[in-house]
């Protein structure tokens, strides 16, 4: 390690670890607090990327996170930010976006044909003769993209928090922790984020007046101030605001955490990023913000040059000049693009101290050194042309140029928050206006440059966040300090000048885009790609915007910034993922399930059991015949379960279902279906009536949740007195069935004579099942005597294991839903969402019967009524196949009528009760009669016959589930 | 090198062809205007011009060419929808898309990477199923697929069977494309200017005016326009715009979102979608990762963006591609999604005389962007609903008569 600057310099090191890493397979080493880039830097190694066009060589630029120029790749992880990464021991850095090796990438002879490839050249050719684009997109392609995804990646731990804070300030430089401190002493809990490991932002590295220490000074002065008053202030450092969303809830990323931070009032001192010049070659590893040196300097101890040319419009550059001689580096010459330089402290003691200052000059261009890597010197030219009372040009020396020519505001999160950013042709630079009454703008974000002048402004911005108003402070007048230059671009030296460095745009990009017609910032953006890179714009949108103005004549005042998208920095997709939330549902015999071998499948949030064994088309066979002639057991868990209770009740689903439940007595259930407003149907279930004034209503397990906010927000409307509580997964529920059932169920049951005429089809009640409180319901979806019965969840188990136990003698077995999909075919009952889609009506799907003929409303009722006039144009039959064919049509295979698609196939098996092949079907209404032929176009497109069948196809007379 | 870059190499100076068109005052009278100059507008423009010689036609925007949901969209195109109307419309669609960069002799990046729709239950596998069999039918490339071709199409995907959602089998759409979604417009734009069409931006419709059951003109922030016919194609203000003109539309608004990543080498060649979660990820030709998901739970007129979408958003995408957690989102963004009941558009004639709607674009009005032109243009010149818009005509509601698409809608609403 080449020598670091001794204390006080590098403010974040510690210096008794040192770190060992690679880069391009070379060991460095580092201290801990080093990033990548800094250690990189103490290492003499100033080349770390290549950029996205033209694989030119790019080093530091804003030592900030504010560029694209340092990405580098890590093994797990591309475009990784090289100057806020920070080193640990056995970190193998590798550059990315080469062929060959950093230092010589095969890639740089695309420049040598800049010319051929002109901003936008994409869209000029590559598409002749047709379909030739297929070849050359894949060749562009490969060309593209930055650093590499490593497809080995698995299972990072990343995790959310949710915070709340009655004030939070984004960004603890001075103003920021000036706020923080007022805010807290008015008694508020702030939360103080910070993307820095440190506080104090700039104060850390700025030189902010002649003296060396007077920014620590008052950083150290503001410690004091903020331990006072820590127990009201969380402070976050290393931690990124990210995105600034409405009513006040900001993204904050911290390490592997997202944290959800939602605040009542948010103070924004995020602070503002230098601007870089725009001349030849002003993309050289060596040339960089003066700020990114003062960085190097003060935060990492690194020396960025020998010898160093500065170019300024402010004081700043000269505070830069006066940071680089002190640290031993030789100052051979600051170059003020102005011909007098405005009263500042600092420039006063450049002067006395007799630095080569060069008024009413400008960079021509920068040289590279030998092997092309790094700034050799630079060419400065009177910044007027016709300048006469100037020498002319000259040559300058040096290995770094540090670039001081002025900020924009960091106005993301601003913007986000629906801010105006406009640009300001006083300060020449963006203003900050129009923010919501909740949130405030301070310190360089709101314009102001001077130090004591932010830290005044940012206690009284923190006082006001705290609701008291305290003294105003003096207004501060942006064109009284303007820090920027108006327009920082010379293009007189030979070399490409670059507005963007994400994206390899030059000026005359610009121009030729606004050529071609791109004359709104927008449509410029779109076409040369200006801003769209991943430093987002931060430091070409200002120069872009200047040059687009000055071409088209355009007001600057007037045009537009562009829109400011979040989030402000990039954001990992596992820190956004979390730990990912997908609940998974289990009814309380899951364990029950596994133990039997049963297959599981996903069913809404749930998980059901397919069927019991290892193949499940032959178990699904095997329960299905367990059903029929004995008796089986499946679990219901997972349907929908909704009690109804108050005085309306009756009316609510009088308007709700299609049926009529007004005589229905209690102790019955009857058939609900529901349909939307254009018809539909949505759900069905069992409305059983428990007593007078409430109803326990059974929905479908995918459509549970559904049908619960559906009433919820009928009843939101109509405002019936009806109370509505969702007990889905509240109650276990095993439905048993087969003619064997109630002599199992029989012996477990008090309260309830189960015999035919104590419990016909359709009664429901009360009872006690192996001693524990039930809702039973004779049901008869797979069309057997069979009973459903609903206790707590905390039963589930225990009523499963009485029912397994006393159905043992009758070789009782569990089913599956695939089972039962077969019986309730045979039965010839429908699933909602299978045997209907989104268009169907319940007249369609052969439900006519289930409309309460004399009801004068219910939803759906006029839209299915204007249906009907139409006439219908589908309906739902049942088919069979003959019983030797081989391959059977899938569900979802397509019913024809000549040439015309009529249908298609919804259920279909192979029935082991009637030995052939049945199903479910559309077709033509014309084509509806039992005994007709069903055209279905099957596997492989070949058509296969069928014969329109009654429904349903097993005990029409329904003798088994009424017996 | 191909040919079409030599004269800038060759040349002193820049050979600017001026794509998009300059400025124009605004003339008193026209006889087509046209609200809105996005994607559909300005291909209705192009289609007046170029097939029906109709050229005394201005296109209105109230921002920038391009700027809406043609600037906003994530840029598929498919063709493998579920109804036999939709599927012939969208297909007549992908046949004009594949000549575009011919027509305009400007690149837009058409690019054929196939289309895969994930199914992670048995309901999606079914309708799958059905989505596959209609195209055939129709004569569009779509099949079920199952795990095994699906790791041959797209090793990267995490097919493994203990994840929360395992994939079960996909809905295969082998011409599914994507392209540079603002050159459509740029070559829209500039073959209809070539024609003569004005193209106005930053000229606001606020008023439209109609006579006797016809319409007559429409006033401007600019001033009064009189003409004969008028188009709105305004996708997010359809309902806003139609009501200036009297009309009510069974639309809701809806905000619509999606990221792009930082640009990464390649390494994804299909669009991959899974409607189960509400995913969907391509890989753009300069390496970004676009990344959309399920429109907002809410109607709004708002183009902010929230957190709560992409958080939902990138856990699924970890769910399909585990290995992309490293990788950075680098910019969100919402756009405005007209959804009508039966995910089908509204279009053609209206009940006011001269009034033509293009609307209820919902989250599919990118890849009809030249079919939409074409048909509306015939529209417009024939005063006639022509027989491919038939069934996308706006009185279907009053009779149920809907063409039901919210079974091939990609993602969730």
């Amino acid at each position: 390690m080449t020598a670091r600057l001794a204390p006080p310099y590098g403010l974040l090191l510690d210096r008794d670890r040192s770190i060992r890493f690679s880069f391009e397979g070379q060991p460095i080493e580092g201290y801990a607090g080093d990033t990548i880039a800094s250690a990189l830097a103490a290492n003499d190694i100033w080349l770390l990327s290549r950029s996205f066009k033209y694989h030119r060589p790019r080093g530091i630029l804003s030592m900030a996170g504010d560029d694209a120029n340092t990405l580098v790749q890590l093994p797990d992880e591309p475009n990784v930010l090289a100057d806020l990464h920070r080193i640990s021991d056995g970190l193998a850095v590798t550059g990315q976006h080469y062929t060959g090796s950093l230092r010589s990438d095969g890639g740089q002879w695309i420049e040598r044909i800049a010319k051929f490839l002109p901003v936008g050249f994409y869209y000029r050719a590559f598409h002749k003769p047709r379909g030739i684009w297929d070849f050359w997109e894949k060749r562009i392609r490969a060309r593209a993209g930055l650093g590499t995804v490593n497809e080995a990646v698995r299972g990072r731990y990343y995790d959310k928090e949710y915070a709340f804070a009655e004030v939070a300030v984004v960004g603890a430089g001075a103003a920021g922790v000036a706020a923080a401190i007022e805010a807290a002493r008015a008694g508020r809990q702030v939360v103080l984020i910070e993307r820095q490991p440190i506080l104090g932002g700039a104060l850390n590295h700025a030189r902010v007046d002649a003296r060396a220490t007077r920014g620590v000074d008052l950083a150290g002065a503001l410690a004091e101030d903020l331990a006072a008053v820590e127990d009201r202030i969380t402070i976050l450092t290393d931690a990124t605001c990210t995105g600034l969303f409405d009513d006040n809830l900001l993204a904050v990323v911290t390490g592997n955490r997202l944290i959800k931070l939602r605040a009542e009032q948010v103070v924004l001192a995020t602070g503002a990023i230098e601007q870089p010049m725009v001349f030849a070659n002003n993309d050289l590893p060596g040339i960089m913000m003066g700020s990114a040196a003062q960085r190097l300097l003060w935060l990492y101890a690194v020396r960025p040059g020998r010898h160093a040319v500065v170019v300024t419009v402010n004081g700043d550059g000269y505070g830069v000049a006066l940071d680089l001689a002190e640290a031993g580096v030789t100052v051979q010459a600051i170059v003020d693009l102005r011909t007098a330089a405005a009263p500042d402290s600092r420039v006063e003691e450049a002067v006395s101290r007799r630095y080569p200052i060069l008024q009413g000059f400008t960079v021509d261009r920068a040289i590279a050194n030998a092997g092309g890597h790094h700034l050799a010197g630079v060419d400065l030219v009177p910044a007027e042309k016709d300048d006469m009372a100037t020498p002319a040009r000259r040559h300058i020396a040096c290995d770094l140029l540090c670039m001081a020519v002025g900020w924009a505001p960091a106005a993301s999160l601003a913007a986000h928050a629906g801010a105006a950013v406009t640009y300001d042709e006083t300060a020449n630079s963006f203003t900050v206006a129009d923010l919501p009454p909740t949130i405030h703008a301070t310190g360089a974000l709101a314009g102001i440059w001077n130090t004591d002048d932010a830290i005044a402004h940012g206690r009284h911005t923190g006082r006001r966040a705290a609701g008291s108003h305290g003294e105003p402070t003096a207004k501060t007048d942006a064109a009284q300090l303007s820090v920027s230059a108006p327009f920082p671009c010379s293009e007189t030296g030979d070399g490409k000048a670059f507005v963007d460095f994400d994206e390899d745009l030059t000026p005359e990009d610009i121009r030729n885009s606004i050529a071609e017609g791109f004359d709104h910032i927008e449509l410029l953006k779109r076409f040369s790609t200006v801003g769209m890179g991943p430093s987002q714009g931060r430091q070409s949108v200002t120069n872009a915007l200047r040059l687009l103005c000055r071409e088209t004549g355009q007001a600057i005042q007037e045009s537009q910034g562009w829109t400011n998208r979040p989030p402000a920095f990039p954001e990992k997709i596992g820190q956004l993922a979390g730990r990912g939330f997908d609940p998974v549902r289990k009814t309380p015999m899951h364990d029950r399930h596994l133990e039997a071998g049963a297959g599981m499948m996903v069913a809404g949030n749930w998980l059901r059991p397919v069927g019991y064994g290892s193949n499940l088309s032959e178990a699904a066979i095997a329960e299905a015949r367990a059903v029929r002639n004995g008796v089986g057991l499946i679990d219901v868990s997972t349907l929908g379960g909704i009690d109804l209770r108050g005085p309306d009740v009756v009316e609510f689903l009088n308007r709700l279902y299609t049926m009529d439940y007004t005589k229905q007595p209690v102790g019955r259930g009857r058939y609900a279906l529901m349909c939307d407003m254009t018809g539909t149907v949505m759900d069905d279930g069992v409305a059983c009536r428990m007593a007078q004034d409430h109803f326990y209503v059974t929905a479908t397990t995918g459509n549970s949740d559904g049908v619960y906010r559906s009433m919820l927000q009928w009843n939101a409307q109509w405002r019936l007195e009806v109370d509505i509580a969702n007990m889905t997964g509240a109650f276990a529920a095993v439905n048993i069935a087969g003619p064997q059932s109630r002599k199992v169920l029989g012996p477990l049951c008090e309260g309830i004579d189960l015999s035919a005429a104590g419990f016909p089809y359709m009664a429901v009640g009360e009872a006690s099942v192996a001693g524990m409180p039930a809702r039973i319901m004779r049901v008869g979806f797979v069309g057997e005597l069979g009973y459903e019965i609903h206790v707590p969840a905390g039963y589930g188990e225990a009523l499963w294991d009485a029912l397994t136990d006393a159905g043992r003698p009758y070789h009782c077995r569990p089913f599956g839903v695939e089972a039962q999909r077969i019986l309730r075919l045979e039965k010839g009952h429908i699933i909602i969402g299978q045997d209907t889609d989104g268009l169907t009506h319940p007249h369609e799907a052969g439900m006519g019967w289930a409309i309460g003929k004399r009801k004068p409303f219910f939803v759906g009722k006029r839209a299915i009524d204007i249906q009907m006039a139409r006439g219908l144009e589908r309906v739902l039959v049942g088919f069979t196949l003959p019983p030797q064919t081989a391959v059977l049509p899938e569900e979802c295979h397509l019913v024809f009528k000549g040439e015309d698609i009529v249908g298609r196939v919804t259920s279909i098996v192979r029935s082991p009760t009637l030995g052939q092949p049945i199903g479910m079907a559309y077709t033509a209404p014309d084509r509806a009669e039992p005994g007709m032929p069903i055209l279905i176009k099957g596997p492989m497109g070949r058509y296969i016959q069928g014969t329109v069948a009654a429904l349903p196809f097993y005990d029409p007379e329904n003798r088994r589930q009424a017996g | 090198m191909p040919f079409g870059l030599l004269k800038f190499g060759l040349t002193k100076t820049y050979p600017a062809r001026r794509i998009l068109p300059r400025q124009h005052d605004l003339k008193s009278r026209y006889d087509v205007v046209i609200i809105g100059a996005g994607g559909h507008g300005l291909a209705t423009a192009y289609y007046l011009a170029t097939r029906y010689g109709i050229t005394n036609v201005a296109v209105l925007d109230k921002g920038y060419l391009g700027g809406g949901n043609t600037a906003r969209n994530t840029a598929i195109i498919r063709a493998n929808y579920l109804t036999p109307e939709g599927v012939a419309f969208y297909k007549e669609s992908m046949d004009l898309w594949r000549g575009l960069s011919d027509e305009f002799d400007l690149n837009i990046l058409y690019s054929t990477r196939g289309h895969l729709t994930l199914a992670h239950t048995d309901g999606a596998l079914r309708t799958a199923r059905w989505r596959a069999e209609v195209n055939k039918h129709l004569g569009v490339d779509s099949d079920l697929i199952y795990p095994d071709e699906i790791a041959r199409l797209c090793p990267q995907l995490d097919l493994s069977k203990n994840v929360r959602y395992p994939i079960l089998g996909a809905l295969h759409h082998p011409p599914g494309a994507t392209a540079r979604h603002d050159a459509v417009a740029w070559g829209y734009a500039e073959g209809a200017a070539r024609h003569g069409v004005e193209i106005h931006q930053h000229t606001e419709v606020t008023g439209i005016h109609v006579q006797g059951g016809r319409v007559t003109g429409v006033e401007t922030t600019r001033g009064a326009i009189e003409c004969g016919q008028v188009l709105q194609a305004v996708a997010g203000a359809s309902s806003l715009v139609a009501r200036m003109a009297g009309l009510k539309l069974p639309i809701k608004t809806i905000p619509l979102q999606a990221c792009v990543s930082v640009p990464l080498k390649p390494f994804l060649d299909p669009i991959i979608v899974s409607g189960s979660l509400h995913t969907y990820i391509w890989q753009t030709t300069r390496g970004e990762l676009v990344m959309g998901g399920a429109t907002d739970p809410y109607p709004l007129y708002s183009t902010r963006s929230t957190l709560d979408f992409k958080e939902g958003l990138m856990a699924h995408i970890l769910e399909l591609f585990p290995f992309l957690s490293e990788v950075r989102v680098n910019r969100q963004w919402a756009g405005m999604a007209d959804m009508t009941p039966d995910f089908s558009p509204v279009m053609g004639m209206t009940p006011i005389g001269g009034y033509y709607i293009d609307s209820g674009w919902g989250t599919w009005g990118f890849k009809a962007t030249p079919v939409a032109g074409f048909r509306m243009a015939e529209c417009i010149a024939n005063n006639r609903q022509p027989d491919l818009l038939h069934p996308f005509r706006i009185g279907r509601f009053e009779t149920f008569s809907q063409v039901g698409e919210k079974g091939a809608a990609s993602v969730g609403h």
